[in-house]
Parts: structure tokens; sequence; C-alpha cells
């Protein structure tokens, strides 16, 4: 370093006021129900959180997007959801198994599995996300093709998953072998990356609440995925969003399913614990 | 008002700048000479154009300035973001050479913590994307010529 470093008290000052005015922004106070059923979109932030409060993302934005997730017929997720509901009784591979052959009654057998997503698998040596399960199941239990991460297939059937735990806490584990990859979701979320030189906790946890030019800064919650994006024009996973995160500060994303956002996910969901499930969201 | 912290440092690092000689043309990212009032020198020798800079501000791939600020001076765009304080007056509030050092190093001028770029910095985060390495967010042009549009905006 050539220079002085120099820093202005005036400024350090106004700095700590942003700081705690982000912890009063407030989300709108809409309340989201879904065929009857209340969401939980406001919670207590879980034990050891740098936040008070935890937000889901619908809470962020604007009426009209909101309104889309409150009814199931306008819900453009859910041609998704019914190819997801038809390839789960779909035949397919070597093994001649479909999934209902195995695991039956989708809304009994996957009821909670979105929740407690990514899962320690022993036989794996790490987690399982969703799509993951979901391919291991297909090429060993049925001897089927694996699909793509972000294949329709797979978005539908994530979809059709996720939904069996509509309404249902967020609830991962952490501890034991869970640990450090918890650890290393977190050291993660606070690494600045990209020429913008920014982690996700100054998007999502210093600003949440406040307008970053026309977009409503919301914590950057995992509950409704996979999600309905207006802008995509359809579904996208978990690890899609992450990716265009980092691609917009001018970062080299991770790869999908990789280590690195396996262990985001990880810790990404138990910052959201609490919040309902809200599989398929819809945001814009 | 303003206090001089890391004095020892400052001290260190003179011998520092004293290498960091001014060769022909720009001002390199790395040389750019932090003093307790700011950033004294024009990083390209000459005074910016106000309204290439007014253009720079705004502009999404650029300085994109209004992502976080609100500037009643554009009021032509139509978002404006909320992240930083708003610019109105912000002439009123700071020189020009102070002006300078916040575009160019945030981190060095206000809190290490900020979320706003470094414009003129080498300072990046990782993994940065191919296309951008070891390359500033804007040019020294560019940023003399958002400073001289900055000085404009008084209240
Ligand atoms: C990602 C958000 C972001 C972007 C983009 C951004 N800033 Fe900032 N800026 C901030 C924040 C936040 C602060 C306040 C310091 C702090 O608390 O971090 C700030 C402070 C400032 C200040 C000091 C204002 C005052 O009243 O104290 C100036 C001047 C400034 N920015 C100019 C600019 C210019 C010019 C650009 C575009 C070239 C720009 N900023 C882009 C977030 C941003
Ligand atoms: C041959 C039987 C079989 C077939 C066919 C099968 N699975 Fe499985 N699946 C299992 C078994 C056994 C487990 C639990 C043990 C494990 O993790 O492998 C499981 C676990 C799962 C889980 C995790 C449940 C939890 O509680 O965490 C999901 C999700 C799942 N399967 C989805 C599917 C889907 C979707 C298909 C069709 C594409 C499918 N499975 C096809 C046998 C099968
Ligand atoms: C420059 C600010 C910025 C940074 C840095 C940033 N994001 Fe985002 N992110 C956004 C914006 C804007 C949106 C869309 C509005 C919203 O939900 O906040 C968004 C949305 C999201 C969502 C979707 C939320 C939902 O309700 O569906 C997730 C998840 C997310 N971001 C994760 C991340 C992760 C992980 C990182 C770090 C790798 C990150 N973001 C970094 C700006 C940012």
């Amino acid at each position: 370093m050539n220079s002085t470093t120099f820093k202005w008290a005036g400024l350090l000052t106004a700095a700590s006021v942003f700081a705690a005015g982000a912890a009063i922004a407030e989300p709108d106070n809409n309340t989201l129900v879904i065929e009857g059923q209340e969401m939980v979109t406001d919670v207590a932030a879980p034990e050891g959180s740098p936040l008070s409060r935890v937000y889901s993302g619908w809470r962020f934005r604007s009426p009209e997007t909101q309104a889309f997730e409150m009814d199931d017929f306008e819900n453009p997720a859910f041609p998704a959801v019914e190819l997801g509901e038809a390839l789960w009784n779909t035949v397919e591979g070597e093994a001649g198994k479909s999934c209902a052959t195995c695991h039956e009654d989708a809304s009994e057998t996957m009821k909670g599995v979105r929740a407690s997503m990514p899962k320690w698998n022993e036989k794996r040596g790490k987690p399982h996300t969703l799509e993951t399960q979901i391919n291991a199941c297909r090429t060993d239990n049925m001897k089927a093709e694996a699909w793509k991460w972000e294949a329709p297939n797979m978005l539908a059937m994530t979809a059709y998953v996720g939904l069996q735990s509509r309404g249902m806490p967020v609830n991962v584990q952490t501890d034991g072998p869970m640990q450090s990859w918890t650890d290393k979701g977190k050291e993660l979320y606070y690494t600045r990356v990209g020429q913008l030189d920014m982690s996700c906790a100054n998007c999502h946890e210093d600003n949440y609440g406040k307008m970053i030019r026309a977009d409503h800064l919301s914590q950057g919650q995992i509950n409704g995925f996979p999600t309905y994006r207006l802008k995509w024009g359809g579904l996208g996973s978990i690890h899609r969003r992450f990716s265009g995160c980092m691609k917009n500060i001018r970062a080299t994303p991770y790869k999908r399913g990789s280590d690195e956002f396996i262990a985001l996910e990880l810790y990404l969901a138990s910052r959201g614990a609490g919040l309902s499930v809200e599989t398929p969201a819809v945001r814009n | 008002m303003r206090t001089i912290l890391k004095l020892g440092l400052a001290g260190a690092c003179l011998a520092g700048a004293a290498v960091a000689t001014a060769h022909a043309g720009n001002v390199a990212p790395m040389d750019v000479k932090f003093t307790d009032d700011g950033v004294t020198q024009s990083l390209t020798g000459a005074a910016g154009d106000v309204a290439k800079g007014r253009a720079v501000f705004s502009n999404r791939k650029l300085g994109n300035c209004l992502a976080c600020h609100v500037n009643a001076e554009q009021k032509e765009h139509s978002f404006h973001g909320e992240v930083g304080p708003p610019l109105d007056g912000v002439a009123d509030r700071y020189s020009e050479a102070e002006l300078r050092a916040i575009v160019i190093n945030s981190k060095k001028a206000l809190t290490d913590e900020t979320i706003m770029p470094g414009f003129y910095s080498l300072d990046l985060g990782v993994r940065v994307n191919k296309k951008f390495t070891e390359k500033t967010i804007l040019t020294a042009e560019q940023v003399e010529d958002v400073v001289a549009y900055l000085t404009t905006l008084k209240e």
C-alpha cells in the first residue's frame, strides 16, 4: 500500500446510521394465505442469527407479484407442477420403475422433505440437495439417466416434491456432519466477490428493505424454490439464483451442484429456519 | 469534524508513496495518493467533463450510482436506489478532492465495510469474472468526469 489511509469521522457515524437503518427497514405487512392456508412469512430469527426477524422474500414484492402466489390457478408454476406429478407416475429406466413404485403417494411420503433439505447422506459422504437425491434415485434405483440441474423435468419434479411441504417450517440439520458444511456456507456468504467487491451480506443482510434501483432488496431467503420468476418466464433452481446474483456483481459463479453452492444453500436454509416452505413461489 | 485515523500507517506509507513516481499519462490505480484532504490530484491531469460525468452516473454498466443513491438532478430516470445517502447538495458537504477519493475507493475514504464499490481500485473481490480481472470499473477519465459532475451538485 502506498497511500495514506484516512477516514472521516462524520462518515463513520453516517455509516453506522445506515447499518442501524437496515435493522428497522420493514417489509410490507401483507399476509400470505394460499388455498386457505396461512404461511409464516415473518418469524423470530433462529439463535445465533445476525438478524432479529426473518422475512420471506414474498413480503418485499409488489402486490401484483404477490397475488400470483396466493392462488394456485394464478400461479404460473402450476403447469410445471402437473408435469412433475405425471413424471412421478412414469416408468422409466432399466429397472422398470417409477417414483410412485417405491414412494407411492407423494402427498404422504414426500411431506416435509423440502423443509429439511439439504440433508446429510452417509453413503455419499456429503449432503443431498433435493436435486442430487432425485438423481440418485433415478440412477441407482430406477437405472434411468440423471437429469440436468436446470432441466425442465428436474424443475418440475423439485416443484412437485417441494409442494408436498408447503406451509411446513424450514428446518435443516446444521450440527454433526453438517457443521463443517454450514460453516463453509457462512464463510461464502460473507466473502466479497467480483469486480464490484460485494458479499451476499452486503445486500441481503445490511440493506434488505431498501430499494436498489428498481428492486426491493429482500433477505435473499430460499424457502420458495424452485421459484417461478416472471423475468425468467419459468422456474429456476436455488443455484440458478445464486449464480445470477454473483454474475450481477461481476463474479464467476460456482457451478450448479458444486460443493460451494450446496454449502451456501445449507447455510441460507438455516438462516431462514421457521419460514414456511412456499414452493413454488413467484417472484419478479 | 474530520479525524485522521491510522496515523502510524500513514507514516509507514510515505516511503511507498515516494517510490510510486508519477509517469506520463494517467495516474495508475496503485499510484493514487490519498491524503488527509482526499485525492487532490486529478487522475488525468485535466478537469473532467460535467455532461459526460452526468451520463456515467446513471449508466448501469458504468457508474450505476443511481442504483444506490437518490439524485434529484436526474429526475428523468424513474428509479433511484436508497442503499446510500441522497447525493443532493453533496458538493456542499465535500470538497472536490474528497469526492474524488470517495469515487476512487470508498473503502479507503469512507469505511472499509461499505457496500459502495471502489471505482478506480484493483482491490477487488475474489473470483472476478474474466472479462473484468485487473480492470477498474471506471477509467481515469470517467472518474474525473463523475467528480466534475458531483461538484455541480449544490443546494
Ligand atoms: C452498491 C451501492 C452503491 C453504489 C453503486 C454507489 N454508492 Fe456511493 N455510497 C453508498 C453507500 C452505502 C454510501 C455511504 C457510506 C456507507 O455507509 O457505506 C455511499 C456514499 C457515497 C458518497 C458520500 C455521500 C455523503 O453524503 O456522505 C458519495 C459522494 C458517493 N457515495 C458517490 C457515489 C457515486 C458517484 C457513485 C457512482 C460512481 C456511487 N456512489 C455508487 C453506496 C453506493
Ligand atoms: C427402487 C425404489 C425407488 C425408486 C424407484 C425411487 N426412489 Fe426415491 N428413495 C428410495 C429410497 C430407498 C430412499 C431412501 C434412502 C436413500 O436415501 O437412498 C429414497 C429417498 C428419496 C427421497 C428423500 C426422502 C427423504 O425423506 O429425504 C426423495 C426426495 C426421493 N427418494 C425422490 C424420488 C423420486 C423423485 C423418484 C423418481 C424420479 C424416486 N425417488 C424413485 C427408493 C426409490
Ligand atoms: C448487489 C446486491 C446483491 C448481492 C451482492 C446479492 N444479491 Fe441476491 N438478490 C439481489 C436482488 C436485487 C434480488 C431480487 C430482489 C430480492 O429478493 O432481494 C436478489 C434475490 C436473491 C434471492 C431470491 C430471494 C427470493 O425471495 O426468491 C436469493 C436466494 C439471493 N438473492 C441470494 C444471494 C446470494 C446467495 C448472494 C451472494 C452470493 C447474493 N444474493 C448477492 C441483489 C443482490
